[in-house]
């Protein structure tokens, strides 16, 4: 490449008029040895210019992944629905009562049970002996 | 992501340090993985991260300047009688870099975009949501600021 023209090519390049291949030809002049002595001085600004798209970033970014997350939610659904029909499940089951027992352990457990609140009954009519006693105890106590 | 260099690049051209840099991009990276679902409705996804690079970089200077900080970087050594500093003022690709840190923000970001990314005109005015016309202005300024700067050293490198 003659260095007029390399001239005149910086002169525009200056003017910031040169497009990005004129720009290209400029980079590779000044890149190769062989720089016309007047124009070496603006060797380095080319040089650095390639030089500095070199530059690489080198570390290493901890990306979390889109996919976990949605994963995570995923599971936090399926965990809400099962704990949901855990629930409707053990609720459910509770009011088969004649599936559990047979008809005569019923009828024997209603009839202890009638048992039972005869004997309470009859325990409650002996308390009404103290409230007469107590009524006197007051009787006593007031005078 | 095919643009995370690019990314990274622009970051560490405004915030000159590397950690910050790299924190920097990470962090738009995952600002933009959160947005992941919406990405196909931006037209161009990767124009749309460089500007998203640049107002957080540009955030992130404020609120340095803001609590009185200085983004202090470790890239280069700077020591003034070392050897090692004899050795770098030498390397002239050292220069330009040091040049470029000195522009104002505005400039590293369009010569940043054009002279090291290539982009076209119409992407750097929609990236940084300047007219096409103010970004030859201001690139054409960035570039006669090198030039004159480079020169100057260059000289300085002779006599």
């Amino acid at each position: 490449m003659e260095s007029h023209k390399i001239e005149k090519l910086l002169e525009k390049y200056f003017e910031a008029n040169t497009t990005v291949a004129e720009e290209e030809t400029l980079r590779m002049y000044f890149n190769e040895e062989s720089v016309s002595t007047h124009l070496v001085q603006y060797a380095p600004m080319f040089q650095y210019m390639t030089h500095a798209k070199e530059e690489r970033f080198t570390k290493q970014v901890p990306i979390k992944t889109g996919k976990r997350k949605l994963v995570f939610r995923w599971v936090s659904a399926a965990a809400a629905i099962a704990l949901l029909a855990g629930v409707y499940f053990t609720r459910t089951s509770e009011d088969s009562l004649e599936d559990s027992y047979t008809q005569e352990e019923i009828a024997a457990a209603e009839e202890a049970l009638s048992l039972l609140a005869m004997n309470f009954n009859k325990g409650t009519d002996q308390l009404e002996h103290l409230e007469e006693f107590d009524k006197n105890t007051t009787k006593f106590l007031n005078k | 992501m095919p643009f995370k260099d690019k990314l990274y690049r622009l970051a560490k051209r405004l915030l000159t340090s590397r950690e910050e840099a790299e924190d920097a991009t990470q962090e738009i990276l995952m600002k933009l993985w959160a947005k992941n679902q919406a990405m196909d409705s931006y037209k161009n996804v990767e124009a749309f991260a460089m500007t998203m690079t640049k107002n957080f970089c540009l955030d992130r200077l404020k609120s340095k300047q803001a609590s009185n900080l200085k983004l202090v970087h470790s890239n280069y050594d700077d020591g003034s009688t070392s050897l090692h500093k004899q050795i770098e003022i030498k390397d002239s690709l050292s220069w330009v870099e040091r040049i470029l840190e000195e522009l104002p923000e505005q400039q590293k970001l369009v010569v940043q975009l054009r002279d090291v990314e290539q982009y076209d005109f119409e992407e750097i005015a929609q990236m940084l949501d300047m007219e096409v016309g103010t970004v030859r202005v201001t690139l054409s300024r960035a570039r006669k600021t090198i030039r004159e700067k480079l020169v100057q050293k260059h000289n300085y490198g002779i006599a």
